[in-house]
């Protein structure tokens, strides 16, 4: 018996990336150059994997309810996230399901976030603090 | 290309305080999509015990990847990079989240070098504190450096 985080679907755009990169400051070639992910072996501009990582961290703190409830927060990049130059961009679907309570009494969220059916992350979770 | 493995267990100075401000804050969360008030709102953010607007999770990144970018990773003696660096695993281990009005000071250090495959891997550790040297938040990234196809 364990709780499942509803699934959220989010839609990534060239224009998300481009935000991000500013935000971010995380101006890598590839996330805004085809030239610049073709040239290492990319099909494309990809998302940076800390967009990815963000979005999933959405689903992380409404389920924790508050940011200080986070007590830690990792992913593995598993795959990249190709984000086609087009209006609707691509799409990155995110589920979780609280597995355990650690032994001081936190719990535990294991995360999975796919594009076109593949998962994106591996070894994605979060610790939240006790309630 | 190996890295220089002379870099593992190598911590750098402090960096310079980083002056968190609310509009950065701001930007970053419409950036990722977070809609919570205290992300923008002061008043929301104090209701919650906050000293203001709070920062999500991965906020902490922005700090930390420019500064292990300018200490370690644009290093010529590493052997990275930059333009041919992906990233491979993120790890946040927090005390508290970051808000408007931080200064956060961060001192870097390289865990791990490894190969495999070709393909070159750097972990660095960030500890990121306030400016009275008080704990926010421990930041792992794990960089891969793929394998030059020339």
């Amino acid at each position: 018996m364990s709780e499942t985080l509803e699934p959220q679907t989010f839609r990534v755009t060239r224009a998300d990336l481009i935000r991000y990169a500013g935000a971010s400051g995380d101006f890598n070639p590839i996330h805004w150059s085809d030239r610049a992910a073709v040239d290492l072996g990319l099909p494309s501009v990809i998302a940076h994997g800390m967009f990815t990582m963000a979005l999933v961290g959405r689903a992380v703190t409404a389920y924790a309810g508050a940011a200080h409830a986070v007590v830690e927060y990792s992913v593995r990049f598993a795959r990249p996230v190709p984000v086609p130059d087009t209006d609707e961009g691509t799409e990155v679907v995110v589920t979780g399901q609280v597995r355990d309570t650690t032994p001081d009494g936190n719990t535990k969220i294991v995360l999975t976030a796919t594009c076109n059916g593949e998962k994106v992350l591996s070894m994605a979770q979060a610790i939240i603090r006790k309630r | 290309m190996s890295l220089d493995q002379s870099f593992v267990g190598r911590t750098w100075p402090p960096t310079e305080p980083y002056q968190v401000g609310r509009e950065k804050i701001r930007e970053f969360a419409r950036a990722v999509g977070a809609t919570e008030p205290e992300h923008y709102d002061p008043e929301a953010a104090r209701a919650l015990g906050y000293a203001d607007v709070v920062a999500p999770p991965t906020f902490p990144i922005v700090v930390t990847l420019d500064s292990s970018r300018r200490q370690i990773i644009d290093d010529p003696a590493l052997g990275m990079d930059f333009e041919r660096v992906l990233h491979g695993e993120q790890r946040f281990a927090y005390t508290r989240p970051v808000v408007a009005g931080d200064a956060l000071v961060c001192v870097n250090s390289v865990e791990t070098i490894t190969s495999r495959a070709g393909q070159d891997f750097v972990t660095t550790r960030s500890e990121v504190t306030d400016a009275s040297g008080d704990p926010i938040v421990t930041v792992w990234s794990k960089l891969v450096q793929r394998a030059d196809e020339q």
